[in-house]
């Protein structure tokens, strides 16, 4: 074990974990943040999408001593900011969510992308959705949620 | 009990590497899926694990004259950004997985991972690439070619750590570069073959050239001793390309696996070779 400190949604957080322990699980078991969730468990489907330092990564293949020192976000530190709110508000008006599964990770992904290319072409959005999988919109909607997003947000990004 | 140690430079690294086991961890993107256990359950790590990433002689990205120098914590998101990253490099990093692995996976654990499949390993041999190292005995500089020398092999000793990698850097006008990934689904797929080339032509003639194949066997392929001969050649005959192919056709010793059968491997190599002996660099 080792005590790991970081910054989670805003709030610092020191924990004693081994620091090989997936980020997920810590998310998730240890401090009950459930926004993440666990699909392939490998890296390959974005289920589990957090931000460290604003870049979104897999917190699924993400060592917790790797975040020892940065700042993490998850969907439940995202949903009080504006940006979070407009996304939400696309997402629902485009019919980009219907389970929900992968949708803290699709919103997450938007946030990175917009974070750096406020105005994305279709090409830019799709591929930073690209880690991400949906099993049920089709993409079309998400990728339509995203645009919109960035058209009508503005000055959030 | 594993323990784990986060050194923040080399001499403090060095001081962790004196014990044994040790398992440094970059990213961690191939370790940790590597080690996955389920869900809730720590990875099967049996090793003394070494933080890389506070390190700061590995967190370095440097431009001298005529040499790049990329320390070894470089993530591949970093690389796509970097200014000075060759453009050979840059298409084989543009074509690996997905935003959230780029962003957290490092050139240091592609290298080390030694898959044949490692997509930046073609264009780092058809670069002349040199890995430096460092274990508590000293430094050694070797070619990516002398590392590398298996499936998941290299010659690293368990006390040593891959500090950073040297690449030329050249701006030439007439650099030909071409790079091809085969392969599945584009976000999270392992090369079934790539191929990367470098070629530098002046006043028509051919001065040299690059060709690795990623995937067809247990390491990179390249031939310099068939690259050398179109070198000095304006225009490749088809004898000329005849024997280099045969070279290639005798080197190239695919196998089968879950992703793809040898026989394609072998057609799909030939035919990118076709294109960039007869295509690319005419
Ligand atoms: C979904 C997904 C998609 C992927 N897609 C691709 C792809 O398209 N192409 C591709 O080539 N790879 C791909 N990968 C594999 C992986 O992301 C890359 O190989 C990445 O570059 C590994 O870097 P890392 O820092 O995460 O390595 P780690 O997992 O941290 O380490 C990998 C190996 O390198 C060793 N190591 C790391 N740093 C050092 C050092 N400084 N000194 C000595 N040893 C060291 C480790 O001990 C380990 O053996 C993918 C992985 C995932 C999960
Ligand atoms: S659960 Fe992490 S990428 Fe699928
Ligand atoms: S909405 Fe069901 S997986 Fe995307």
């Amino acid at each position: 074990m080792s005590k790991i400190k970081f910054i989670l949604n805003g709030n610092a957080v020191e924990l004693d974990v081994v620091p090989t322990m997936r980020l997920l699980d810590v998310l998730r078991n240890n401090l009950g943040l459930t926004g993440p969730k666990e699909g392939c468990g490998e890296g390959e489907c974005g289920a589990c999408s957090v931000l460290v330092d604003h870049q979104l990564v897999n917190s699924c293949i993400m060592p917790a001593g790797n975040v020892a020192g940065h700042e993490v976000i998850t969907i439940e530190g995202f949903n009080k900011q504006s940006r979070y709110k407009k996304l939400a508000d696309t997402f629902a008006r485009a019919g980009a969510v219907q389970c929900g599964f992968c949708t803290p990770g699709m919103i997450l992904a938007a946030e990175a992308l917009l974070n750096e290319v406020p105005h994305p072409d279709e090409q830019q959005i799709r591929q930073a959705i690209s880690g991400n999988l949906c099993r049920c919109t089709g993409y079309s909607m998400i990728v339509k949620a995203i645009k919109m997003a960035a058209e009508e947000g503005g000055g959030l990004w | 009990m594993v323990k784990s140690f986060f050194p923040v430079n080399l001499a403090e690294a060095m001081a962790f590497c004196k014990q044994k086991n040790i398992c440094p961890i970059a990213g961690g993107t191939d370790l940790m899926v590597r080690n996955h256990r389920g869900t809730g359950i720590l990875p099967a790590f049996s090793a003394n694990m070494l933080f890389t990433k506070n390190i700061a002689e590995m967190n370095v990205l440097r431009r001298e004259d005529t040499q790049l120098f990329i320390g070894a914590n470089t993530t591949l998101a970093q690389l796509i950004k970097w200014q000075y990253t060759p453009r050979l490099l840059r298409m084989a990093l543009l074509e690996m997985a997905a935003p959230a692995v780029r962003n957290v996976g490092t050139l240091a654990g592609n290298i080390c991972n030694a898959s044949p499949a490692g997509d930046t390993l073609p264009p780092l041999y058809a670069m002349d690439a040199v890995v430096c190292l460092q274990a508590p005995a000293g430094k050694r500089e070797l070619p990516i070619k002398d590392f590398i020398t298996g499936p998941g092999k290299t010659v690293l000793h368990e006390d040593e750590l891959l500090v950073g990698v040297k690449l030329p850097f050249l701006v030439l006008d007439n650099e030909l570069v071409f790079y091809k990934k085969v392969a599945m689904r584009k976000a999270a797929a392992i090369s079934k073959v790539s191929l990367a080339m470098r070629a530098i032509k002046k006043n028509g003639y051919i001065e040299s050239v690059a060709v690795a194949i990623g995937a067809v066997g247990p390491v990179i392929v390249r031939l310099p001793a068939v690259e050398v001969l179109a070198a000095g050649k304006k225009a490749l005959t088809q004898e000329l390309l005849k024997n280099i192919y045969s070279e290639y056709d005798k080197a190239i010793r695919p196998i089968d696996d879950v992703r793809s059968t040898a026989a394609y491997r072998k057609r799909v190599a030939m035919n990118l070779l076709q294109h960039v002996y007869e295509h690319c660099i005419k």
